[in-house]
């Protein structure tokens, strides 16, 4: 690997054996991350993957590239100092529900608010894997599990809302089972300079076997799903006969049918990924309530990076104060002398 | 040693002349008392005397006018001889309110001057203070030499001409009150003439007045004829040649730091959390950016230390500061450097605890937590700042160890250290050894796989490898690591030799630091006062004074807590008895029993307070009956 001829998927793995239950999506999700990475001409010795605690937070042992197994919630903080110490690096956070949303939030707040220039993927299963089972702050209402055996009765959060929410400048969604549109995510969110989100619907086959299965699974899938494209009107359906129209009056979106009560093409909204609040609406559709689940890029609005910010800081001061002279610094203020 | 002023009265211009002097300006948080006081700190090390401050203030920002818990203090303790706590009892006391008056008067040694602002002592105030009647006229201040008279008027009549209102007219009687002060110890006003005109830059007339209010109280020391107050003059110290400044704690670590990443070869990432009285070092090194220092203020003290840890495996040397509830809120992360061999100097100013305990107060009882406070066998190096100056070194030090056996090094300071200043002679950077760091590029033979814990021999190092090396791609992380490969391992005997090596590499940097020297005295004999921190000040003048006269003390202070030095144990065994006076209920007492199995004996106080010297010297007499 000492050239620079194209790497393969191989080149990016370690010879470790992979730990997941039989059937996890996160095999899924490995795999696809180690073909995405050859066709974005990454290096290995200029890539990091730096995870918190959990399941997916495995990931980096096998990504044959540098890697840092951090404490629960914390890899954000401790991405922020590998960039800062190394801007020249790419870095991707693996993170899940519980890690990221749980115990990690509020880092995870304020990485997307600095817009630290990293990809995060939220692997989320809606449950605690390596804890076992306990229903996690993204499981749905009712969840039962050993620690709410009658069913678990608070709200849950929605990672693509909160990260809206923090100020996030990419948000994007896709599944662990879309083989194809995975890596467009992922593409899409390494070329995306700032904080790129993306959640990834993850299947537990453990302790939440087929949560997702109402919109991801084959027969369903397209008529459950809306996938967002740029400059593209919102229209989904097996037939093509399903849109998303705005509802001017109250300011919503809605499902309409193409050819029904007079809906054409034009009806349909345009989806603009620089609207933040049309993503917001997207990221409020509940599959739950007749809407479809919005997967792509929900939004992308770049804006100036945090590490971007303090390089510049730091280096317009250092060339404001010329060459460090230490010497110079401790005598700085008054002095006197003792003869 | 503060003597009492000696007063000459043979003629009215004739001086007293004092070895030491014990001052304390009391008042209103709002009343600007730490100003003055640094101020007069600046003009008193100009001055040639040796100086030592404890700056006193209330937890809240503007408690509320007139308090008894609103009172904001400020000591200095100076000097013709070595100075080297603030002073036990107080030899003046500037009291700008009752409340001012009412907590500090305790304090002032019998037969002590006080000066009394009269403007302030109205019912109201009296009776926030929880005075019934004043004691200015009530015969309860007879011990003292009182002076007292309307320094707010005068204030309000010296600044008439600039036109400000009442309330900004008022607030210049802080420069009055320090232009008598000037005047009582003979000293020349220009620099602090400049300061005035360099803070209120923008505002002309705001310098002006403030200067007028400099002015008018000095002239009132010159022409007022008040019996009792009387010009003192104070020679300066025999100090040893060079170039002098004053310098806090928390400016000598921050400067420290800096020297300590130049000396490695490494730039600082210091990541830091707001925190009282750490604060002020994430301040001063955020204007470091020219000497490759970025600073973070992170979202909590988790991120600030995960951070720095994160900017450490990229490559750069990652410090975190914080005090003892942010300390404890690290533990874990602090685990994670520990675990992955990574460099990261930790700074505790130490605070009076448990929980918010007293923010703003001094004490030393983060020891237990700084060597023991982790979950799992996490062994890290411990070492302590004696004094303000004494926290440069230990900075580098700190860095130094960090970097050469690639650990976590917690330095020790406390709230009264951070915020005393000291007079300090300023070192050469050309005198300090450099330790630069080397980072492990050697690529791979064929068919070799990295191991990325594998060790330096005699320090038991693991490799550092930055991010960005070719060939050299690796994972760590909080788990357990196969002590060949570095891979994962989960198993029996793997743990119980991981666990060994990197209890084995903290003991080892015994061999990498110096010998424990005794501080004063022989190296046996009945009594050795055992110290650490910030306590050296007043042991060692305790200890001088009992040396003085014939008792046979010997003092040790113990800068590396962890590991200990080599020797310590058998320095211990050649004295009859060990104390050992802490900040705390005796915590490093305990750590010399369980280490040597010595009686050493605890002499604890936890007021929030320095020791006083005569706290040490009656523990001393009492050993040595």
């Amino acid at each position: 690997m000492n050239d620079l001829t194209p790497l393969k998927a191989d080149d990016f793995a370690t010879d470790q054996e992979v730990r997941w239950c039989p059937g996890c999506g996160d095999y899924a999700i490995l795999k696809c991350m180690q073909r995405t990475l050859p066709t974005l001409g990454v290096r290995p010795e200029n890539t990091v993957f730096i995870s918190g605690i959990g399941c997916s937070s495995r990931f980096p042992y096998y990504m044959a590239t540098y890697g840092f197994h951090t404490i629960h919630g914390r890899a954000p903080a401790v991405a922020t100092g590998v960039k800062l110490a190394n801007p020249e690096l790419d870095v991707w956070l693996i993170t899940g529900d519980g890690d990221a949303l749980s115990i990690g939030g509020n880092h995870t707040m304020h990485l997307l608010r600095r817009n630290l220039n990293i990809q995060i993927l939220l692997f989320n299963n809606e449950i605690y894997g390596l804890t076992k089972g306990q229903y996690s702050p993204t499981s749905r209402v009712g969840t039962k599990s050993p620690s709410t055996p009658f069913g678990s009765v608070d709200r849950a959060a929605s990672p693509v809302l909160f990260a809206l929410g923090s100020g996030a400048r990419f948000v994007a969604r896709t599944v662990d089972t879309a083989q194809k549109h995975m890596p467009e995510m992922f593409t899409r969110a390494y070329q995306h300079q700032g904080a790129s989100f993306v959640e990834i619907f993850q299947n537990c086959v453990v302790y939440n076997d087929d949560v997702f299965a109402d919109f991801t699974a084959k027969p369903v899938a397209a008529d459950s799903q809306v996938l967002l494209e740029h400059g593209k009107p919102m229209i989904y359906g097996k037939d093509k006969t399903k849109g998303l129209r705005l509802n001017r009056d109250h300011l919503h979106l809605e499902v309409v049918t193409l050819g029904e009560n007079g809906i054409t093409e034009a009806d349909i909204l345009v989806h603009d990924e620089t609207n933040k609040s049309v993503a917001h609406m997207l990221g409020e559709m509940q599959f739950a309530d007749g809407y479809p689940v919005a997967m792509g890029v929900l939004y992308c609005n770049p804006a100036p990076t945090f590490d971007s910010a303090v390089i510049a800081q730091n280096a317009d001061i250092a060339a404001k104060k010329g060459k460090p002279d230490l010497n110079k610094l401790l005598r700085h203020g008054q002095t006197w002398t003792v003869k | 040693m503060a003597t009492a002023l000696k007063a000459s009265h043979n003629t009215q211009a004739a001086k007293r002349s004092s070895e030491s002097v014990v001052m304390r300006f009391a008042g209103d948080s709002g009343d600007g008392m730490q100003l003055t006081g640094g101020q007069f700190t600046l003009s008193t090390a100009l001055t040639g005397n040796d100086l030592a401050t404890f700056p006193d203030f209330p937890a809240e920002i503007r408690a509320p006018t007139g308090t008894l818990f609103g009172v904001s203090s400020f000591q200095i303790n100076f000097g013709a001889t070595d100075i080297e706590t603030a002073g036990d009892d107080i030899d003046v006391l500037v009291a700008m309110n009752p409340a001012g008056l009412k907590t500090n008067v305790g304090a002032v040694k019998r037969g002590g001057t006080l000066i009394i602002d009269t403007g302030e002592f109205n019912a109201r105030n009296l009776q926030k203070a929880n005075y019934v009647q004043s004691p200015i006229d009530d015969g309860s201040l007879g011990d003292y030499q009182v002076l007292a008279f309307n320094i707010s008027q005068m204030t309000v009549d010296a600044v008439k001409q600039f036109g400000l209102g009442n309330k900004d007219a008022l607030r210049c009687k802080n420069m009055w009150t320090l232009g008598l002060a000037l005047w009582m110890f003979d000293r020349d006003r220009a620099p602090l003439v400049d300061w005035l005109n360099t803070k209120f830059a923008k505002n002309q007339v705001l310098a002006d007045a403030n200067i007028a209010a400099l002015n008018a109280g000095h002239a009132f020391g010159e022409t007022a004829e008040i019996g009792g107050l009387a010009q003192t003059t104070v020679d300066a110290v025999a100090s040893a040649p060079g170039l002098y400044r004053t310098v806090t704690g928390a400016e000598a670590l921050s400067l420290g730091l800096v020297a300590g990443a130049e000396l490695s070869g490494l730039k600082m990432f210091f990541g830091g959390y707001p925190i009282t009285p750490a604060s002020a070092i994430l301040h001063q090194l955020s204007r470091y950016k020219e000497f490759g220092v970025t600073t973070f203020q992170a979202e909590d003290e988790i991120a600030a230390i995960c951070s720095a840890i994160g900017a450490s495996y990229a490559g750069q040397l990652g410090v975190t500061s914080s005090s003892g509830p942010g300390i404890a809120l690290k533990g874990e992360a602090m685990g994670l450097a520990i675990m992955t061999e990574l460099p990261l100097v930790i700074i505790n100013s130490q605070r009076g605890g448990p929980s918010t305990g007293l923010p703003t107060k001094t004490e030393q009882s983060d020891l237990y937590q700084a060597v023991y406070g982790r979950n799992g066998d996490a062994p890290l190096c411990v070492i302590s700042a004696r004094s303000s100056a004494d926290c440069f070194d230990v900075a580098i030090e700190a860095c130094r160890i960090a970097t050469q056996f690639m650990t976590p090094v917690m330095l020790l300071t406390d709230g009264y250290i951070a915020n005393a200043a000291e007079p300090w002679r300023v070192p050469s950077m050309e005198n300090y050894k450099s330790f630069p760091v080397v980072f492990h590029d050697k690529a791979l033979a064929e068919g070799e796989k990295l191991n990325p814990y594998a060790r330096d021999p005699e320090t038991l190092k693991r490799i550092w490898i930055k991010p960005g090396t070719e060939g050299l791609m690796h994972r760590i992380g909080g788990i357990e690591k196969d002590f060949n490969s570095g891979n994962i391992n989960y198993e029996a005997a793997n743990h119980q030799k991981m666990t060994d090596t990197r209890a084995n590499k903290i003991l080892g940097i015994a061999d990498h630091i110096p010998l424990q020297t005794v501080d004063q005295g022989d190296d046996t004999g009945e009594l050795v006062i055992v110290g650490w921190g910030s306590t050296y000040g007043p042991i060692r003048q305790a200890v001088r004074r009992a040396r003085a006269v014939g008792k046979s003390v010997s003092h040790i202070h113990v800068r590396h807590i962890w590991p200990l030095p080599k020797n310590l144990g058998d320095l211990l065994n050649g004295f009859k008895h060990i104390l050992v006076p802490e900040m705390n209920t005796g915590q490093f007492k305990t750590l010399l029993r369980d280490q040597y199995l010595v009686d050493a004996k605890p002499l604890n106080k936890v007021t929030g307070q320095p020791f006083k010297i005569a706290e040490i010297e009656a523990a001393i007499e009492k050993l040595l009956i």
